[in-house]
């Protein structure tokens, strides 16, 4: 009833191509931004903004490029932590080094470096894949992270390797309420999501695919695996180095490579598997899964004032939250993206389901 | 799981998300947060100082709280990982805490942007980001007792002190085994400096955390066979450091670590093969027989609401949660004698507390921290208050003090930290403070 596309006709090709054909998603979508522009900002109190939402939000867009490539293109990595940790560093330097350096286009550059990277260790996909490529990808993540532990260019000579920003600043505005951050974010998420979705619906979003589901067919029909293959590292180095440089200036504020070690790299890839591999909407859902969930189930006994001691409530967390994982996982092996098109599928022939 | 159950189940999350934050606590009450990591690779050294720190924040209540004001306090586990300690940072400032000790070297690093802007300090009571310790700069952080620049010093005393001089460290060798994060590599910059002034030689053998793998390393130490070892570990990193010098025979008596690895649960599991390791005593060692240790014994522990095992109250790490406490609680009291004895001091209030304590033997003397540490007094230059410390060795089954006082070398360590937090301001393009702003 809610879904009902009925009397929702194509007349044009263009009307036909819109990236929400039907008006309730439309609707859904607008509603979803006007609550996340205006009235979020206006309501959330600084906790919820600053220890849920940003990094959620800043996670989504790391979750979304490894999207690209692991869901997409089908090619598995495990460096997603090094890549992020490449346009944090990148961008520091850009910002350090170069007096009057605009912040977006820091992080911007911070995620070119990402993609120079990306390409860089995306050349053995070339050869290898699978397993072969997580492990290859791995390498990176050593690689990287031994880089900014050891060379000292990287991290402006600092004595103990940590790095800080501050006193950001976007086109003369301050960055600093945590309101101001989070719109920040939400505008360069929002438009990357955008960005992103158009491309996977698009040819070489096409080509992706052809090359996940199976290379040679692809190459036969005429896609060049190479072009495929390096553009999906370089679209998801872009966006995963992206969301590194603002998880170290606008989340963490001072950051070691400490914070891009091989656990963000699984979570990450824990993010896309959950949230749904494929899917734009799923990157969301399974930051949210990832980011989210564990804080709340950490202070789920303070609010029903149970005594639980820290540990127990911490240990607690990681039980139900790996309970969760697995759970999720036999219940709907393709994601939560997947279960919210089931409830989209339902509602269209609600109330009668087949 | 269905939609609707689904819907509901996040629909619920989200409100208490919201409700939760709301809640403010009681104006009434001084909120202590309490970041601590009771889980995860460094829990077994996390536990006994967030068992001090909470006994002594009890103890404060159970004696009438501070002139009257009873303390609160909520505890949030952090992991020893930056993110989530920011995320607790957050939690409990939406809850009025007024003064945050992060407990972690990145997370003071992160928090350090935090603090200006939400106007609430930080202690790090001997850890820390050094250069901190000059006030004109860091106007919100309070290294108190000393940073690892004191007592990477203070190490270079006592083996010069051994060897019969500074001058009698040239030509030596000295290894730094540190945990490969910026917490082992803040005393870098200070063994550098000594070693470009006496002639030593200082070989750099960084180890990746958590540091259960040590086996290159010590092969290294094995082959370069230097005078003395400085460890600069943290949790299992210790332990298995002893047992791999054990197993390469390299002496414990020439190792020296810095004071985090100088506690109970570094050694007890090598326990004799550790005999003869010495670290550094950032002012305390282990006091069981303490005036405070009698009295969270008979007024917290001794009422049933002691928090953790009664056998390790007075161990080296639980010595160090409760004086970080006292620390917090002091900055408050000092306060409270400007703004208002009974009331419940503001971030920049306790700041100010902070920035001008005074605890002279009297005073420690009247809290039960006689012979426990030496006094402390802050400036708006000095953040640190004090610089002593000494070395302690563990001889298989305890630590005892081995050494005399020392204290770190102003004349070196001055114009280092001036320098370190220069750098700082010019990078973040920050003015010194004026004068005036000492008074405020």
């Amino acid at each position: 009833m809610l879904y009902r596309e009925n009397g929702q006709f194509k007349t044009s090709y263009r009307a036909d191509q819109q990236i929400f054909p039907i008006r309730q998603d439309r609707l859904f979508i607008g509603l979803l931004l006007a609550l996340a522009f205006v009235v979020v900002p206006g309501l959330a109190p600084e906790y919820l903004l600053r220890a849920v939402l940003i990094p959620f939000l800043i996670l989504s867009l790391a979750a979304l490029g490894l999207n690209i490539l692991v869901g997409y293109c089908g090619q598995i990595s495990l460096g997603s932590g090094a890549f992020m940790a490449v346009g944090a560093y990148a961008a520091y330097n850009f910002q350090v080094r170069i007096e009057g350096m605009p912040l977006l286009l820091s992080l911007l550059l911070g995620g070119v470096c990402s993609t120079v990277v990306g390409v860089l260790f995306g050349m053995p996909s070339l050869r290898i894949r699978g397993l072969y490529l997580a492990v290859a990808t791995l390498a990176a993540q050593f690689f990287i992270d031994w880089a900014f532990l050891r060379i000292k260019w990287f991290t402006n000579d600092s004595a103990s390797g940590s790095v800080s920003v501050s006193g950001l600043q976007v086109f003369g505005l301050p960055l600093e309420t945590p309101v101001q951050k989070y719109l920040f974010c939400l505008a360069l998420v929002g438009v990357f999501a955008l960005l992103a979705k158009n491309l996977v619906r698009g040819a070489i979003g096409r080509e992706w695919m052809a090359i996940r589901d199976m290379d040679v067919a692809a190459a036969v029909i005429g896609i060049r695996p190479v072009h495929a293959k390096l553009t999906a590292f370089a679209v998801s180095s872009f966006l995963v180095g992206v969301a590194g440089a603002l998880w170290g200036f606008v989340h963490l504020g001072a950051w070691e490579p400490a914070a891009f070690s091989i656990d963000r790299s699984f979570q990450l890839l824990f993010m896309v598997i959950i949230g749904g591999l494929g899917s734009i909407m799923g990157s969301f859902f399974g930051a949210a899964f990832i980011v989210v969930l564990p804080i709340l189930l950490n202070q789920v006994p303070g609010w029903f004032g149970l005594p639980l001691s820290t540990a127990t409530a911490a240990h607690l967390e990681y039980m139900i939250f790996g309970a969760l994982i697995v759970g999720f996982l036999i219940a709907e092996p393709h994601g939560l993206a997947r279960l919210w098109s089931t409830a989209k599928e339902k509602l269209r022939l609600w109330p009668f389901p087949h | 799981m269905t939609l609707p159950s689904l819907a509901l189940a996040a629909a619920v999350a989200c409100g208490s998300l919201l409700a939760s934050t709301a809640a403010l606590a009681q104006a009434k009450e001084q909120f202590f947060p309490v970041l601590v990591y009771r889980t995860g690779a460094y829990a077994p050294n996390g536990v006994p100082f967030a068992n001090g720190y909470v006994d002594y924040l009890k103890l404060v209540n159970a004696q009438g709280g501070i002139n009257g004001v009873k303390l609160s306090f909520e505890e949030c586990e952090t992991g020893y990982a930056t993110d989530r300690g920011v995320e607790c940072y957050e939690r409990l400032k939406g809850k009025g805490a007024t003064v945050f000790q992060p407990l972690s070297t990145g997370i003071t690093f992160a928090l350090t942007e935090k603090a200006p802007q939400d106007k609430i300090p930080l202690i790090t009571a001997g850890y820390g980001r050094s250069e901190s310790a000059d006030g004109g700069v860091f106007k919100w952080n309070f290294p108190l007792l000393g940073t690892y620049w004191v007592n990477a010093d203070v190490l270079l005393q006592h083996v010069a002190k051994k060897e019969g001089g500074l001058a009698k460290l040239r030509g030596k060798k000295i290894a730094l085994v540190y945990h490969d994060s910026p917490f082992g590599k803040e005393p870098i910059p200070l063994l550098q400096e000594r070693a470009r002034l006496h002639g030593f030689e200082l070989q750099m053998l960084p180890v990746t955390a958590p540091g259960v793998e040590q086996k290159a390393t010590w092969l290294q130490v094995r082959q370069a066979r230097p005078d003395y070892v400085f460890l600069w570990g943290w949790g299992v990193m210790n332990s298995t450091a002893l047992k791999e010098a054990q197993a390469t025979g390299y002496p414990r008596e020439k190792m020296y670590g810095v004071w985090w690895a100088g506690a109970e649960p570094d050694v007890k599991d090598v326990g004799e093969g550790a005999r003869g390791y010495n670290a550094a005593a950032m002012q305390h060692g282990a006091h069981t027989d303490a005036a405070v240790i009698r009295n969270v014994l008979a007024q917290v522990h001794g009422k049933g609401q002691g928090t953790g095992p009664k056998e390790e109250v007075g161990s080296v790490l639980y010595m160090r949660g409760l004086l970080s406490a006292m620390l917090g609680v002091e900055g408050v009291k000092r306060a409270q004698e400007r703004f208002g004895k009974g009331k419940v001091m503001t971030g920049e209030q306790v700041r100010w507390g902070l920035e001008n304590l005074a605890l002279d033997q009297k005073k420690l003397d009247a809290l039960g921290f006689a012979g426990v540490m030496r006094p402390v007094s802050t400036s708006c230059a000095d953040h640190m208050g004090s610089s002593w410390v000494r070395v302690h060795t563990w001889d298989g089954k305890k630590w005892n003090f081995s050494s005399d006082w020392y204290q770190a070398d102003e004349q070196l360590l001055k114009p280092m930290v001036k320098s370190a937090a220069d750098r700082y301001a010019a990078e973040k393009k920050l003015d010194r403070r004026a004068p005036a702003d000492c008074q405020s």
